[in-house]
């Protein structure tokens, strides 16, 4: 049967399914098939996903060769919720794809788009399901590079200089990375995940994984934008092609924040790391709330609604990374959650936007005045998400922000709680002034006429609204995956 | 002296490794931005290449009078990573010509400069 090989073919498809694109260049056939192999990927996370709750961790050899010797591919509850989010952004954005990438990218480059997110779906969903470091540096990779090409197809020609600042700073990152996982290799002899975890405790005194553990959270702290190694990411998702953008925040830098997850809980642990680097937990935690404040603060004075939306995705990277530099069960829990229910809103907030970009031309807050009227759904699932990116009750950002607070206190960090729920009023003033530009601002006199924007757009933005308010209101299946992921990593990081 | 000697090829990358990140982020030039970049990727190909040799050791082959033998691994992963660093400096020269071609310069403060005046141009 080929319920087995599963593990493999979420790989597989997309990875193939790229350079077929390639071969068959006609835009219309390069959508159908990128539509119906991240719709394919998704169906297989999905299974994946409920093998994985009904019967525990799954394991699959590359080539038949046992691990730690050969590559191994592991997916556990944290691992198989990633590749649910990753795949499902991935596979619902294609519908809207279609129309809007016609719109933003010239008509002969379109192949070369659909070939790229093949790819980049690829990197980011075999980071999710490898158990080798070093396997995972080749996915990070494939990702990275190929979002630097979606990045760069974008019409502004900042863009371009968008995707080459993230191309050094990725770049950079990846290589501490790598840095990180060849000092990891000297200590121990082996790069499986499961395996570094049960040597590196014998070796923790030694000065190279000392090292290799300042590396590797560097690296990926550049990855996944925390501030303030953030400075790549505004520009690039301010520029990038709406499509691009709506699917790359609700997915790179959650994945770079999975990996940081993967080292610091699973390969290190946290008794360990407390043990040999106690100040990396303040560090974390007072560099993501810096991150809050300064890009929530940064974000308020953003003309450009696509910028200012950016701004507050660093912010939000700071409560996910708030969640996880608490080391607690609640704290981690929350941090996991979050990373769910952020990549939900960002991406119904950049969807709509899209459609904005599509009818309007430009995401300007000039561009908004008096769209409630014209563009009523457009508008309605932007204050869907926008509530969501608030913390209003009923949407999906209540139900994290409720976790954060309930972890401070738990750990008697009530000054953080505090600190959450005033960053919460700065997203409101953010998130305000857009609302306000389009519901009690006039159109402006010269406007174009438009209408609401083409159903096959409307559709997946309001699937993906809906889903923020259905698990905002009933979140108990999303809580219990990461209340027991958050317990069993914390429990000798053995998933 | 045994910590110059002992450990000279570490010497080597930490100090390849700062050369290259230090014309990454001191360097206005684009492309000059890339070469730093392939220095101090190249600097993490010698770290892991020289991790795995051992004095005297021969290729990993199994035959009569090999004892030592140098650990391949390392070696194999590096290729790997030389693979993916031509990538990125392909895809990096790539965009310095696009960026050429849209801003007729590849100096990073006079980009800048005309990318504030985009800016201003948005937001009248």
């Amino acid at each position: 049967m080929i319920t087995p090989h599963l593990p493999i073919l979420q790989i597989i498809l997309p990875l193939m399914a790229a350079p077929v694109a390639i071969i068959l260049r006609r835009p219309g056939a390069t959508w159908a098939l990128a539509t119906v192999i991240t719709w394919i990927a998704f169906a297989i996370a999905l299974m994946l996903m409920m093998e994985v709750l009904a019967s525990g961790p799954l394991t699959y050899r590359i080539g038949g060769w046992a691990a730690p010797w050969g590559i191994e591919y592991r997916i556990d509850k944290v691992g198989a919720l990633v590749l649910v989010i990753v795949s499902a952004i991935g596979s619902v954005v294609m519908p809207y794809a279609r129309k809007s990438v016609a719109r933003e990218i010239a008509t002969d480059r379109i192949y070369l788009f659909y070939a790229m997110y093949l790819l980049c779906l690829t990197g980011l969903l075999g980071i999710a399901i490898t158990g080798d470091v070093f396997n995972l540096f080749v996915f990070l990779e494939i990702s990275s590079l190929s979002s630097y090409v979606l990045i760069a197809l974008g019409r502004d020609r900042r863009a371009l200089t968008a995707a080459y600042r993230y191309l050094i700073m990725g770049t950079i990152g990846a290589t501490f990375y790598i840095i990180g996982v060849g000092l990891m290799y000297m200590a121990t002899g082996t790069l499986n995940m499961a395996d570094l975890a049960s040597l590196i405790p014998s070796v923790i005194d030694q000065r190279t994984i000392l090292a290799a553990l300042a590396f590797l959270i560097v690296g990926i702290s550049l990855k996944l934008a925390l501030f303030p190694l953030h400075l790549w990411l505004p520009n690039a998702y301010a520029y990038a092609p709406s499509v691009v953008t709506a699917f790359l925040a609700a997915t790179a830098t959650k994945v770079a924040v999975y990996i940081l997850i993967r080292i610091i809980f699973t390969i290190f642990g946290v008794e360990q790391i407390l043990a040999i680097m106690p100040s990396v937990q303040n560090a974390l935690m007072s560099l993501a709330l810096a991150g809050i404040f300064a890009a929530s603060a940064v974000a308020i004075y953003q003309t450009n609604i696509k910028r200012l939306l950016a701004y507050s995705s660093v912010a939000q990277i700071g409560y996910i990374m708030l969640g996880i530099s608490m080391l607690s069960t609640l704290g981690l829990a929350g941090g996991i959650i979050h990373l769910f229910n952020h990549a939900l809103t960002k991406s119904a907030l950049f969807l709509a936007l899209g459609c904005v970009a599509y009818r309007m031309g430009g995401t300007d807050i000039s561009h908004m005045r008096g769209l409630g009227r014209r563009m009523p759904w457009t508008m309605a699932a932007f204050v869907v998400g926008g509530l969501s990116l608030i913390g209003v009750p009923t949407t999906v950002g209540f139900v994290s922000k409720w976790y954060l607070v309930a972890a401070a206190f738990d750990k008697g960090l009530w000054p953080i709680a505090g600190l959450i729920v005033i960053s919460s009023l700065m997203a409101m003033v953010y998130v305000w002034r857009v609302i306000e530009a389009a519901y009690f601002q006039p159109a402006p006199e010269d406007a174009p006429e438009i209408t609401e924007a083409p159903l096959s757009m409307l559709v997946p933005l309001w699937l993906i609204t809906a889903a923020t308010v259905y698990f905002g209101i009933d979140a108990t299946r999303t809580l219990n995956i990461a209340l027991s992921a958050s317990e069993i990593l914390l429990g000798g990081g053995q998933p | 002296m045994e910590i110059f000697t002992g450990l000279f090829n570490y010497w080597v990358v930490i100090v390849l490794m700062m050369m290259g990140f230090y014309v990454v982020i001191a360097q206005h030039n684009l492309v000059k931005k890339i070469i730093g970049l392939n220095i101090f990727q190249v600097s993490v190909f010698l770290f892991y290449i020289s991790m795995g040799k051992i004095k005297g050791g021969t290729a990993p082959i199994i035959g009569e009078g090999i004892e030592i033998y140098s650990n391949p691994l390392p070696h194999v992963l590096i290729l790997t990573a030389i693979v993916v660093g031509v990538a990125t400096t392909a895809l990096g020269l790539a965009l310095t010509v696009r960026i050429n071609d849209a801003f007729g310069t590849i100096e990073e403060d006079e980009i800048e400069v005309l990318e504030a005046a985009d800016d201003e141009q948005a937001t009248p």
